[in-house]
């Protein structure tokens, strides 16, 4: 018998206790932020799209087209090309297309990089209405970008201007060959004179 | 008029693959007579995207992203399996700062999972307000781990050798604010659910799973430890730094559901104590190891790793032949395992009950389906 | 002027305008309920609730009526038609019905029945008859199992309701509403029937199938409940109903414990309107805290609980009652 109103008793005061809980929430300020008229701050560390990074010496990007990044992407979303022009001692992008998506922002071609080109950007807010909007062209972004800092904006290279470094460069390959022919001749005559 | 001679029949119900309960798309076809059930047979398949596949198709580095997905609720264990089993292949040693603050993230992960189980579980019950309580706390969490790995819930941050990127002042503050934080909660969560009668009266003697049945159904996880079998492994085949922390494993007697809730409770606490001490005796030093090859290529040979997540044993067993693509990735998950021994603890019960017994063995369905 | 006097003197003068009266006051206070229900339950759990519509959200109950009332109303075709359409109506109607009773303060009440508490009793039973009407008409297996708990339920706590309005009606000595009132003008019949007051908290949430006993209309259980197969605006009438039926069963409760129309500086509709509200209040502050009770466990803590406590207080207030 006495068992029987204990129970109720303690069922009772174990809901008052739930309640008492409730109402101090009740009066506890909220802890939402309103979205489109408040935003948040992302923290350092935030993982948006790979973007190309903006050399504080040269103010423009590193990327030298090496395409580790491509083969190292698990959804095999990066296009990357690169010339060499005339003049200059390594090859430079003149196409980076990062697909978004597909990715799974996994960091791994951040990672791979071998002059470390790219970095994590800070933008969530990806809006589009077609699939093809998520398609990012790294150097017109990065055109944004200088812009927006006051830089001078890396002239993106026109197909001209690719095929013309590309025939100079070949034209300079068949000028080394002609040379080490020559000289792989001339030493061997030697060779025979001696 | 009344026809005579009719026998009981049942009815077939389908708790059908989109509905509120059922965590996942998992489809539960049942039998019932009545308001009794008397026969119940999970349907899963509904989520399978062919990991294992993928696996056989990309090399070790390309299959990280994926560990994430299979589990997206502890996400940093299932990158750890992942990656203690590729380096055993490759025979690399992670230095030791490197093991402290994986168990110190995989440890954050599981408490976050835990709050998600809890909320989503007395939402299941009935109660609205528990689960928006347990997001606010993990949204503390959540952006704790976003300043050091940049993503809230598929990370993919641990590398074969280490962790790429270290702890700052400001993450280990935040962590201890958030220490102190959530164990005052606690104390709301206590008599708000723990202590509320009606919790008790839905969950006390409800879904009754013996010991041998655990040993039977290869059950793993708080479902084995609330029904009194101290099975850890993190205490039983211990990994990373775990031998050096002082913890306990909470286990239940009776293996009722109230039973596996006070366990994940409890286990939230312990995974508290784990991380100050890993905090307090953090070691200085390198956080990646040092011969780590660019290209992976294991020798010949097969490996099983397996750690403890929130939800009982992963098993990552690799099989390589020499390739930079493994040959094969078998990945062994607990849910499946978990989700096995429904059909049996089904029969004779009502269906309010069915979805509380669903909720306690806290399945992941995409990763039963992986 | 001294027409409307003398028309507001006769009954069907008193009747018609009672009853514009009252369709007004119940549209408005399902819009205001609908509103305060969203927001008691977000800030219990720490968010803000409607913000955009109206400042704080004070418009959105509107906007949310007129996009029931642009839905299309489907009809399955298997169902028992007359009984089908006429459910939304006999569960509206009983509880339109007792606001002819309900003393909003000293003067303004529609008619003033000796047998006041025991028309609205009786109407509330028949919301009962309605649910069972629109589980049944649906044909469709998951609403008949809705419609029958709801009724074991709606039945196994009308009892202790009775009972423990007896135990009032013991004290005061009469059926009309506005001799329980005046007989609580020194002091509040909450403060010598505590008991009697939980009891009847507890049995008035349970009539009007709220949380923690809305097993009936539960969504994260199977069945969805007796209404469905009711969409747009037949839907909306349940809501509807449901929501005057707490306003009912708060202004029952507030004239039976708190008072009625009693209070000091303020008019008495002011503060009658006040308890109720704070009764209202109280009923959703059970919804947003506990989980939900099964069935098995409602049916018996009716039975094996609540009607020995509510006799309990029965004996004890006649005793006392006796030995004054």
């Amino acid at each position: 018998m006495m068992t029987y109103f204990k129970e109720i008793a303690s069922g009772f005061w174990s809901l008052l206790a739930g309640m008492a809980v409730t109402i101090r929430y009740f009066v506890k300020p909220v802890v939402t932020v309103q979205y489109p008229r408040k935003k948040i701050q992302m923290s350092p560390a935030y993982r948006g799209y790979p973007q190309l990074i903006i050399d504080p010496e040269s103010k423009t990007h590193r990327c030298i087209a090496c395409e580790m990044c491509a083969r190292m992407c698990p959804s095999q979303l990066i296009t990357v090309e690169g010339a060499k022009f005339p003049g200059e001692k390594q090859k430079r992008a003149t196409k980076y297309i990062h697909e978004h998506q597909y990715c799974s922002l996994c960091g791994l071609c951040t990672e791979v990089c071998p002059t470390s080109a790219l970095e994590y950007s800070k933008e969530y807010r990806l809006v589009g209405f077609r699939r093809e909007d998520a398609v990012l062209d790294h150097l017109i972004l990065l055109e944004k970008r200088q812009k927006a800092a006051g830089l001078p904006p890396t002239p993106i290279p026109t197909a001209e201007e690719i095929a013309a470094a590309a025939a100079a460069e070949a034209k300079e390959k068949e000028a080394k060959a002609a040379a080490a022919a020559a000289a792989k001749k001339a030493a061997p005559a030697k060779e025979v004179k001696e | 008029m009344i026809e005579l001679g009719i026998e009981e029949k049942t009815y077939t119900l389908n708790l059908g693959p989109q509905h509120p309960s059922t965590h996942g798309v998992l489809r539960v076809l049942l039998e019932m007579e009545g308001e009794y059930i008397t026969k119940a047979e999970p349907v899963i398949g509904y989520g399978h995207r062919g990991h294992e596949h993928m696996a056989e198709n990309r090399n070790y580095h390309q299959f990280l992203p994926n560990m994430a997905r299979v589990d997206y609720l502890h996400a940093l264990a299932y990158n750890q399996g992942y990656c203690m089993a590729v380096e055993k292949l490759l025979g690399i040693t992670v230095p030791e700062r490197a093991e402290y603050l994986r168990v110190i993230l995989s440890e954050f992960n599981r408490i976050s999972s835990h709050l998600v189980w809890i909320g989503a579980y007395l939402l299941d019950l009935g109660a609205f307000t528990p689960i928006l309580y347990c997001f606010d706390d993990r949204e503390n969490l959540l952006d704790l781990l976003d300043r050091i790995t940049g993503s809230r819930l598929t990370y993919c941050f641990y590398r074969f050798g280490g962790v790429p990127l270290d702890l700052d002042d400001e993450f280990i503050a935040g962590a201890r604010a958030f220490i102190k934080r959530l164990r005052t909660r606690f104390k709301d969560y206590n008599n708000l659910v723990t202590k509320n009668v009606i919790f008790i009266n839905r969950t006390k003697g409800v879904g009754l799973i013996s010991q041998e049945q655990c040993l039977k159904y290869g059950l793993t996880g708080p479902m084995v430890r609330g029904s009194g079998i101290p099975y850890d492994i993190r205490k039983s085949e211990p990994y990373s730094a775990y031998p050096a922390f002082d913890f306990e494993i909470p286990i239940g007697d009776k293996g009722d559901i109230m039973d596996r809730y006070l366990v994940r409770l409890r286990e939230m606490e312990q995974s508290l104590r784990i991380i100050e001490q890993a905090l307090d005796k953090l070691p200085n030093g390198p956080i990646m190891a040092e011969k780590v090859p660019k290209r992976v290529k294991p020798a010949e040979g097969e490996v099983y790793q397996a750690v403890e997540t929130a939800r009982g044993e992963f098993g990552c067993y690799i099989v390589s032949q020499g390739d930079v693509k493994p040959y094969r990735i078998k990945l062994r998950v607990p849910s499946f395992g978990n989700l096995s021994i429904l059909p049996e603890l089904a029969v004779d019960t009502l269906v309010a009950d069915l979805v509380a017994i669903l909720g306690s063995v806290d399945v992941v369905i995409p990763e039963i389906d992986r | 002027m001294e027409l409307l006097a003398q028309f507001l003197g006769t009954d069907v003068g008193r009747l018609i305008v009672g009853l514009i009266g009252v369709m007004a006051l119940v549209a408005v206070n399902a819009l205001f309920l609908i509103w305060m229900e969203r927001k008691v339950s977000a800030h219990m759990q720490l968010r803000l609730g409607p913000m955009e519509v109206g400042s704080h959200g004070f418009i959105q109950t509107v906007c949310d009526a007129l996009k029931l009332m642009g839905k299309e109303l489907i009809t399955p075709e298997e169902v028992d038609r007359p009984v089908y359409l006429l459910a939304p109506i006999v569960v509206f109607l009983p509880v339109f019905l007792v606001f002819l009773v309900v003393p909003f303060s000293r003067s303004i009440i529609i008619k003033d029945m000796n047998v006041g508490l025991l028309l609205i009793l009786a109407f509330s039973t028949m919301a009962v008859l309605a649910i069972l009407m629109a589980g049944w008409s649906s044909n469709n297996k998951y609403s008949v199992l809705g419609a029958i708990r709801s009724v074991a339920q709606n039945v196994a706590y009308e009892i202790p309701l009775l009972i423990t309005v007896m135990s009032i009606i013991l004290m005061v000595g009469s059926f009309r509403l506005t001799d329980i009132v005046a007989a609580q003008s020194s002091y509040w019949f909450v403060l010598t029937q505590p008991l009697a007051f939980i009891l009847y908290i507890v049995c008035a949430t349970a009539e009007t199938n709220r949380n923690p006993f809305d097993l009936p209309e539960a969504e994260s259980e199977l069945v969805a409940g007796f209404h469905t197969e009711y969409s747009g605006m037949r839907f909306a009438m349940f809501f509807l109903a449901e929501y005057t039926n707490m306003f009912i069963v708060s202004a029952v409760a507030s004239v039976l414990f708190l008072g009625g129309w009693h209070g000091p500086f303020l008019p008495g509709v002011i503060w009658f309107l006040l308890k109720v509200y704070a009764v209202i209040f109280l009923m959703m502050w059970f919804r947003w805290t506990f989980p939900r009770v099964r069935f098995d466990q409602l049916i018996s803590f009716a039975w094996k609980i609540l009607i020995p406590l509510s006799f309990a207080n029965l004996l004890i207030t006649a005793l006392v009652l006796k030995l004054r």
